[in-house]
C-alpha cells in the first residue's frame, strides 16, 4: 500500500438501465492491461452486476467486490459510504497497490451522487433511449458529474431521440464541464471514456489522496 | 451527560453501516414470519429481549471498562462519566492497578474504578464473550463489520477515542468504545445498542414490506420504555463478570444468519 499516493477513484452512477455496467466492463477491456485496477459494484442484487463483469471474463474475480446497499443505493455511495471504503480498502490491502479502482453505484435517480468522501471524480451515466428531456431535467448527477455520458446513441433514430437538443441542454446545464456522447454498439471499447479515465489517472492529485485514517488501534491488550 | 450527543451518536443517520443491515428481518421475511404489523411486533419483542439485551449489556460494560465510575456532578447534580484519556489507560494497562486502587479508595470524584482487570484485557475478554454467546459464524462476521464501520465513524468524528479493541470488534464492543469517546457513560451506550438495532430492523421491515411508516414508528414509540429497561439493568450490570452477562440468542436469528449468507440475492449485508 502506498501511504501517500493511493488508487483514483472513480465513482460510476445513473439511472436503472443507463449502461453503467457495460460501460464498467469496456473500461476494465480497455485498461486492465495498462492499469492495475479493481471493481466495487453496488448493484440492488448483489452478485448480478459483478458476475456480469465475470462472465466477460473483463476481469478475475478477486478483483471485484460486491456491497449490499440495504434497499438504498444512493445512501451507500452518499450519506454513509462506510460499506464501500471498506471494500475499496479491503481490495488495496488483499491486491497490493492499485492505479485505479471504480466505484459502480447501484441504478438510482438523477439526484444520486457520489460523496468526495468516497470517489476523486464521477461519471454519471444516462441514455438517449430515457428521453432527449434528460439533460434539461438537471439534477445534481447531470449537473455536476466531472463527466457526463450520454450512452446508446445508435439508439437514438428508434426512440426519435435528438442529440443535438440533448447536447445544448447538457452543456447549458453543466457550462465547461465535459459531456461524451457513446454507444457501445459502434465503439466497444468506449475510447473516449477511457481517454477521460487516462488522464484523470495520469494527472497529479489537486489534493493529496490520502488513506482515510482506518479506524485506529490506540492501544494494545 | 450530554442528552445532544446521545442523540448524534444514536441517530439512524449516522454513517455507520447500519443501513445495510437488517437484523436479521429480511431473512424473516423471506421465510414468512414477518409480513404485517403484529408479526414485526412479535420479531421485534424477541429481538429485544434476547440479542438486543445481551448487546445492551456488553456495550455497557465496554464502555464502563473505558469511563471512570460516575461521580455526581458538583453543580447540577448530574451524573458525569468521563472518558479515560490514553495516558490513563496506558497507565493501568502497565501495571499501575494497585495504584489506581488506592486512588479509588481514597479519591472517589474521578477516581479512576478499583478494577481487578485492565480496561484493553477486559474490552478482550468482552469481545470474547461476544464471540461465544454467537453461534452463527455470519452473525459474527456481520457484527464485526458494524464494528468495524462504526469505529471508522467514531474515529473522524472524536478523534481522541481511545480504542484498545483493534479495527474489527464486535458492534456493541464498537457501540461502548463510541459513547466513551463521546463523553456518555454505560447506560447510554446500552440505550444506544438496545434502540439502534430495534429501529434498525424495523426501518428494514418498512422499506422491504412497505408497511406503514406511521405505524411502525407507533410501535417504536411503545417499545420505547422496554429499551429504558433493557439500558438500565445492563448499566447496573456493568462491572459483572463476562460469563455473568446476559447470554440471550434467538436460534431462529442463528439459522436465518446462516441461510442468508448463502443467497444469491440479497438486499441486505445481515
Amino acid at each position: 500500500m502506498r501511504p501517500d499516493k493511493r488508487a483514483v477513484r472513480i465513482g460510476i452512477g445513473g439511472p436503472v438501465g443507463s449502461g453503467k455496467t457495460a460501460l464498467v466492463a469496456a473500461l476494465c477491456r480497455a485498461l486492465a492491461t495498462e492499469l492495475r485496477l479493481a471493481v466495487v459494484t453496488n448493484d440492488i442484487y448483489t452478485t448480478e452486476d459483478a458476475d456480469f463483469l465475470r462472465r466477460a471474463g473483463v476481469l478475475p474475480d478477486d478483483r471485484i467486490r460486491a456491497v449490499e446497499t440495504g434497499c438504498c443505493p444512493h445512501t451507500a455511495i452518499r450519506d454513509d459510504i462506510s460499506a464501500n471504503l471498506d471494500a475499496v480498502e479491503e481490495l488495496e490491502e488483499r491486491l497490493g497497490a492499485l492505479d485505479l479502482i471504480l466505484v459502480e453505484s447501484g441504478g438510482d435517480n438523477l439526484t444520486a451522487t457520489f460523496s468526495k468522501g468516497l470517489v476523486d471524480h464521477q461519471i454519471f451515466v444516462v441514455d438517449v433511449a430515457g428521453g432527449d428531456k434528460v439533460p434539461r431535467k438537471g439534477g445534481p448527477g447531470v449537473t455536476t458529474a466531472d463527466l457526463l455520458v450520454i450512452n446508446k446513441t445508435d439508439l437514438a433514430p428508434l426512440v426519435g431521440a435528438d442529440l443535438g437538443v440533448m447536447a445544448r441542454d447538457a452543456q447549458a446545464r453543466r457550462g465547461d464541464l465535459p459531456t461524451v456522447f457513446l454507444s457501445l454498439v459502434g465503439e466497444p471499447g468506449a475510447a473516449p471514456v477511457a481517454d477521460w479515465v487516462r488522464d484523470r489517472v495520469a494527472e497529479p492529485a489537486s489534493t493529496p489522496r490520502h488513506h482515510e485514517p482506518t479506524p485506529a488501534h490506540t492501544h494494545g491488550p | 451527560m450530554s442528552l445532544s450527543t446521545l442523540l448524534v451518536l444514536a441517530d439512524g443517520r449516522l454513517p455507520a453501516g447500519a443501513h445495510a443491515h437488517s437484523g436479521g428481518v429480511e431473512a424473516a421475511v423471506a421465510a414468512g414470519r414477518i409480513h404485517d404489523l403484529p408479526t414485526l411486533e412479535s420479531f421485534l419483542v424477541g429481538r429485544t429481549s434476547t440479542s438486543g439485551t445481551a448487546a445492551a449489556a456488553f456495550a455497557a460494560a465496554s464502555c464502563r471498562a473505558l469511563t471512570t465510575r460516575p461521580v455526581p456532578h458538583a453543580r447540577s447534580g448530574d451524573i458525569e462519566a468521563a472518558p479515560l484519556d490514553r495516558a490513563r489507560l496506558t497507565a493501568l494497562d502497565n501495571g499501575a492497578r494497585s495504584a489506581a486502587r488506592v486512588e479509588s479508595l481514597t479519591d472517589h470524584r474521578g477516581a479512576l474504578r478499583d478494577d481487578s482487570v485492565r480496561p484493553a484485557e477486559r474490552i478482550t475478554a468482552l469481545d470474547d464473550g461476544i464471540d461465544a454467546r454467537t453461534a452463527s459464524p455470519a452473525l459474527r462476521a456481520a457484527s464485526r463489520a458494524q464494528g468495524r464501520a462504526l469505529l471508522r465513524a467514531v474515529a473522524r468524528i472524536w478523534p481522541a477515542a481511545v480504542n484498545p479493541a483493534g479495527p474489527n470488534p464486535h458492534h456493541p464492543i464498537a457501540t461502548g468504545i463510541a459513547a466513551a469517546a463521546a463523553g456518555l457513560g454505560p447506560r447510554e451506550a446500552a440505550l444506544t445498542a438496545v434502540y439502534g438495532g430495534l429501529t434498525g430492523a424495523a426501518s428494514a421491515a418498512v422499506r422491504l414490506l412497505g408497511l406503514d411508516p406511521y405505524t411502525v414508528h407507533a410501535l417504536i414509540a411503545r417499545l420505547a420504555p422496554e429499551c429504558d429497561r433493557v439500558a438500565a439493568d445492563a448499566a447496573a450490570r456493568a462491572d459483572d463478570p463476562v460469563d455473568d452477562l446476559p447470554a440471550g440468542s434467538a436460534i431462529l436469528l442463528d439459522l436465518d444468519a446462516e441461510r442468508h449468507a448463502t443467497w444469491e440475492v440479497r438486499l441486505f449485508a445481515s
